[in-house]
């Protein structure tokens, strides 16, 4: 049954993190995001259909976040996130692919969606 | 190294480990399964003789190494998986030929995947294709050898670890991912004819070595265009190499080049290829830019070139790609075929910003218009802009 003249094709495909990349800045209104949010859930529902779709979400801004450290016996709460950066992570998805072209194609959609930079990153092998 | 053995390693490096990286699915594996065929041919071709088909013998040779290590490592089961279909698979050295082609392009493609670093796609062109040694490249680019080792350790885990495919792209990808091979070839060679420092010795071997994937990417890709028209444009300028240094190791302009140390095989088979590529009529940047060496080089004297030739080539390069760069080399025709005064017209249009040759060529436009003041003013700007302490000398010179 095997055959070399293949590429040995692993069956198991690979999952890719795809953070979205928010500048720091005034949010948007309704009515300059409802546009972007029709097209992102879309897109969505293509990646669901292409069985691709794991997980995807925004998230609140910065200033909603929470930072825990061990300390002791105990843990150090503190407000803000974890660094203050100019472009902070506005949100991800989680999707499945079968290697980085197919990955980048997906990332790449979700970049022209949204007009914000997109970073494709894989998963570390299970 | 033996010298027959050696010969085969820089001819068949390239194509063993494209196919092996295939069988095996990992460039790691298959670098190392192609080092071990090579050492045993070292070991067995002084008293056997070199076989009929090396490459072959090598690509054969690599795979039972790999079986060999599978079965030694495998304590998982998908290794064993492994080294059984390597087994099953028939000893194919005819069956090679076929898909070999098809591999070499893989790779190629693979080392020059735009989530690579440019850097990091130039070296592992190099080392996959080209069988450099780490020590080579890193000689060639003037890098450390330790920091070309981790560039190329690190873009071969990228591959591995972010997938990226071993594949000839998409229909709807390939022209971009072509452009960007093309861009990769061009920069080895570029990098090699434009030395800036350093050994010269090793600059050149980028320049044959670039020229190298250049027939190679015409062998595995005959109906692009623009691959023909890259390898005629490193031909021709190749062609001037012999001319195109002065005893004292300063560069010769064009102008003023002995024609007839000109390589004339190289001359003939790079315009032979322009009018080859010209002829499909899918012109691209490369093949227009080859086509404008190829006037140079049709003509006896630089008295005798054919600017109005050149000018109309670069004005449709200029539509292909507005460039700096390409508007300060049709700035230059412009002043053989319209005069200085309108090709400095067309220099001040360009933003020179930090590029130095925008500013030699606006001192030799003033020069010419006799605005001497200004020249001398325009040259100490190229002075300033330059890294190359040869140019630097000359154009002092020219205060």
């Amino acid at each position: 049954m095997s055959n070399t003249t293949t590429t040995p094709q692993p069956d198991t495909t690979q999952h890719y993190l795809l953070s979205i990349f928010q500048p720091e800045g005034p949010t948007p209104t309704e009515e300059q995001l409802a546009p972007v949010m029709a097209e992102l859930g879309k897109l969505n529902d293509e990646l669901r259909a292409a069985g691709a779709w794991v997980f995807g979400q925004g998230l609140e801004a910065p200033e909603t976040a929470t930072v825990l450290r061990a300390d002791g016996d105990g843990v150090l709460v503190t407000d803000g996130p974890f660094v203050e950066l100019k472009e902070y992570l506005g949100g991800f998805s989680v999707i499945r692919a079968a290697d980085l072209d197919e990955a980048l194609g997906w990332g790449g959609r979700l970049a022209r969606v949204l007009g914000l930079p997109v970073e494709v990153r894989p998963f570390a092998a299970g | 190294m033996d010298e027959r053995v050696a010969r085969v390693f820089r001819a068949e490096h390239g194509r063993a480990v494209a196919v092996l990286t295939r069988v095996l699915g990992d460039i790691d594996h298959a670098e190392d399964a192609v080092q071990e065929a090579f050492v045993e041919a070292l070991r067995r071709w002084p008293e056997t003789g070199q076989p009929p088909s090396p490459a072959g013998w090598i690509i054969t040779t690599a795979r039972n190494r790999a079986i060999d290590r599978l079965r030694r490592e495998s304590t998982r089961g998908d290794r064993e998986a492994a080294a059984h279909a390597l087994l099953s698979a028939e000893p194919d050295e005819p069956e090679e030929l076929g898909p070999v082609r098809d591999d070499r392009l893989r790779m190629l493609f693979t080392c020059c995947h735009p989530a690579l670093a440019a850097p990091a796609r130039v070296a592992l062109t190099l080392r996959l294709l080209g069988g450099l040694t780490t020590a080579e490249i890193a000689g060639a680019f003037l890098v450390p050898e330790p920091t070309m080792a981790q560039r190329l350790v690190r873009a071969k885990a990228k591959i591995k670890k972010a997938r990226i495919p071993y594949r000839v792209p998409h229909d709807v990808d390939l022209p971009a991912r072509l452009t960007g091979v093309l861009a990769v070839v061009y920069l080895v060679f570029t990098e090699g004819h434009t030395a800036t420092s350093g050994d010269a010795l090793g600059r050149a071997d980028l320049c044959a070595e670039a020229v190298r994937l250049g027939r190679l990417l015409v062998e595995l890709m005959p109906d692009e265009p623009e691959a023909v028209g890259l390898l005629a444009l490193m031909l021709l300028t190749q062609s001037r190499a012999p001319a195109r240094t002065a005893p004292d190791g300063s560069a010769v302009l064009l102008a003023d080049q002995d024609r007839t140390r000109w390589d004339a095989a190289l001359v003939a088979e790079g315009r032979s290829l322009v009018r080859a590529c010209l002829r499909r009529d899918r012109p691209g940047p490369y093949q227009v830019q080859a086509a404008i060496q190829a006037v140079h080089s049709d003509a006896a004297s630089a008295e005798d070139t054919d600017w109005a030739q050149v000018l109309a080539l670069y004005d449709h390069l200029l539509r292909l790609s507005p460039t700096p760069v390409v508007a300060l080399n049709r700035a230059v025709a412009v002043a053989e075929v319209h005069g200085a005064a309108a090709a400095l017209a067309e220099v001040d249009r360009i933003d020179l910003d930090a590029f130095g040759p925008g500013h030699t060529l606006r001192g030799e436009l003033l020069r010419r218009l006799g605005r001497e003041e200004e020249a001398r003013a325009a040259f100490g700007s190229a002075a300033e802009r330059t890294a190359n302490a040869v140019e630097r000398a000359r154009l002092w010179g020219l205060i």
